[in-house]
């Protein structure tokens, strides 16, 4: 048994543990880590980072453990960063398509970074914290995007990287459960909204957000206390640590990007399918890199889309897959797929060309030469479960 | 029970009826994987080499292929699989089988390793 020759893209991203054992010594570790190996994870290269893939429990008992009450995940890898002073918005508003001018104190908003293409450089979450914004990066892209920031807005903005903070997520039904009994500030707190206050009588800052598909936070807590708050949380009943291989499948489910994966320098918002993200100011008036690309795409049409695509079979369709037509052209490729295990079957995600991206079509995935029937799909999979109030 | 035979790529084959041998993976291969989710069989009658890829195994994370332990040719495929994939990670070297090989040359058996030498092995690969 060894891996699939064609599963090497999808083996970056969640390597054999076999290979784990080959120590990178470059590897850096999040404060949690010794934890992580406490409760009997299983450790892979990740943005970087030694990150769990999976505790002893698995992957499929920890994603539907996360759908059926609540689970806590490590994204300290991630990168969180406050940009200060009363231009920051504006600043900010260089260089991404998001409306950050009306992005209201204690709102927190979903964004990316654009090239002069149009191209996504990463993707982030925005909080209007009154006198500053706090943002969140993924950990792949952090050091690129505090360089591009500090070299196109850092004269209008005072950059700050919080190393010294680490981040973790509650996710699933049960997190305001969780959440009442260890932040009562919580309990009224709406998706998309940022608080500032004790989680286990630990000081916190917390958004209701999450790439889960399910109601849930995004604690940031100061990475001396972390462990601390990672005991306190696990403590609770209705959580069980999960890890990054969970992650993935419960964010695919979900129909949410993973960058360098569904979104890259190579794809715009719009053939992504984000045009949701901007707002009706923006699209008018631009200001951000990529603008005549992103507009002339909203005008007429991107030349291909992101679409969700159901397989008819068992067999998942990876990473790389190839789709076709009914007479057997490539039209596009999967950028995330594999087994949903709350739909109980496989599903994927990919670009299509944009004549055959709406619901129902049907199209074929060349897998190991074989070309299986799939359809396109509305997403997510599973339904969002965020808390609107 | 007969004894199981393994390859270094975690295969494993037992001599279930004259020359036809059950394959599947070890209860190591399994645990590497983690949860089953989809199993590729080969179809009954086909010929495969030595080392050659024989059927599929898909977990949550990944696709590995699995080799033919030896030269032969299938007889039989365990359809339990395919409604059941987690027979793979609960039962590896019982219901968890994936097909019978019929071997051409039986001589390929000396190549394997027995159960001490391939715990050895697998320790040997930390």
């Amino acid at each position: 048994m060894r891996p699939a020759d064609d599963r090497r893209a999808d083996m970056r991203r969640t390597r054999p543990v076999e290979c784990a054992s080959l120590a990178d010594p470059d590897l850096k570790k999040t404060v949690l880590h010794a934890l992580h190996v406490e409760l009997g994870a299983k450790m892979v290269p990740f943005g970087g980072y030694d990150m769990p893939v999976q505790y002893p429990a698995g992957i499929l008992a920890e994603h539907n453990h996360t759908r059926a009450a609540a689970g806590l995940f490590d994204v300290s890898h991630m990168g969180q960063v406050t940009l200060h002073g009363p231009d920051a918005a504006d600043a900010l508003e260089t260089l991404v398509p998001g409306d950050i001018r009306a992005l209201k104190e204690g709102a927190t908003r979903y964004s990316m970074f654009t090239n002069a293409e149009g191209g996504i450089l990463d993707d982030l979450m925005i909080t209007n914290r009154g006198d500053r914004l706090f943002l969140v990066v993924n950990a792949g892209c952090k050091e690129a995007d505090i360089a591009h920031m500090r070299s196109a807005i850092g004269g209008r903005t005072k950059i700050d990287y919080h190393e010294d903070r680490a981040l973790l997520a509650l996710q699933g039904p049960q997190a305001a459960t969780v959440m009442a009994r260890l932040a009562p500030a919580s309990v009224a707190q709406k998706f998309m909204t940022f608080r500032t206050a004790d989680v286990a009588g630990i000081p916190c800052y917390f958004t209701r957000s999450g790439y889960t598909g399910e109601d849930g936070w995004e604690i940031s807590v100061p990475a001396d206390r972390a462990v601390e708050l990672a005991r306190a949380i696990l403590a609770n009943p209705e959580v069980k640590p999960i890890g990054l291989g969970a992650r993935d499948s419960l964010r695919l489910e979900a129909g949410l990007c993973l960058y360098g994966h569904d979104i890259d320098t190579t794809t715009t918002p719009i053939e992504a399918d984000l045009q949701w993200s901007i707002s009706k100011r923006r699209r008018a008036e631009g200001g951000f890199p990529g603008a005549a690309r992103i507009r002339k795409e909203l005008a007429e049409g991107p030349a291909r889309k992101r679409v969700g695509i159901l397989p008819e079979g068992r067999a998942p369709a990876r990473e790389g897959t190839e789709i076709v037509d009914a007479s057997g052209a490539k039209v596009g490729t999967v950028t995330s797929g594999g087994f949903g295990p709350s739909v109980n079957g496989p599903v994927c995600m990919g670009y299509v060309q944009a004549a055959l991206a709406s619901p129902g079509t049907s199209l074929g995935l060349v897998v190991r030469g074989k070309t299986l029937p799939a359809r396109v799909v509305g997403m997510p999979f599973t339904p969002h479960r965020y808390f609107r109030g | 029970m007969a004894e199981l035979r393994f390859t270094k790529d975690h295969e494993w084959i037992r001599v279930a009826d004259g020359d036809t041998c059950e394959v599947g993976i070890s209860d190591f291969a399994q645990g590497q994987l983690g949860d089953v989710v989809f199993v590729e069989l080969p179809e009954v009658g086909k010929t495969i080499a030595k080392g050659g890829q024989a059927a599929v195994v898909e977990s949550v994370k990944a696709a590995s292929d699995i080799y033919a332990p030896v030269s032969g040719s299938v007889v039989a495929v365990n359809d339990a699989l395919t409604g059941e994939p987690g027979l793979v990670n609960t039962d590896p070297t019982g219901k968890g089988w994936f097909f019978k090989i019929k071997a051409s040359n039986t001589a390929e058996f000396q190549d394997l390793m027995d159960q001490a030498a391939y715990d050895a092995f697998v320790k040997s690969q930390g």
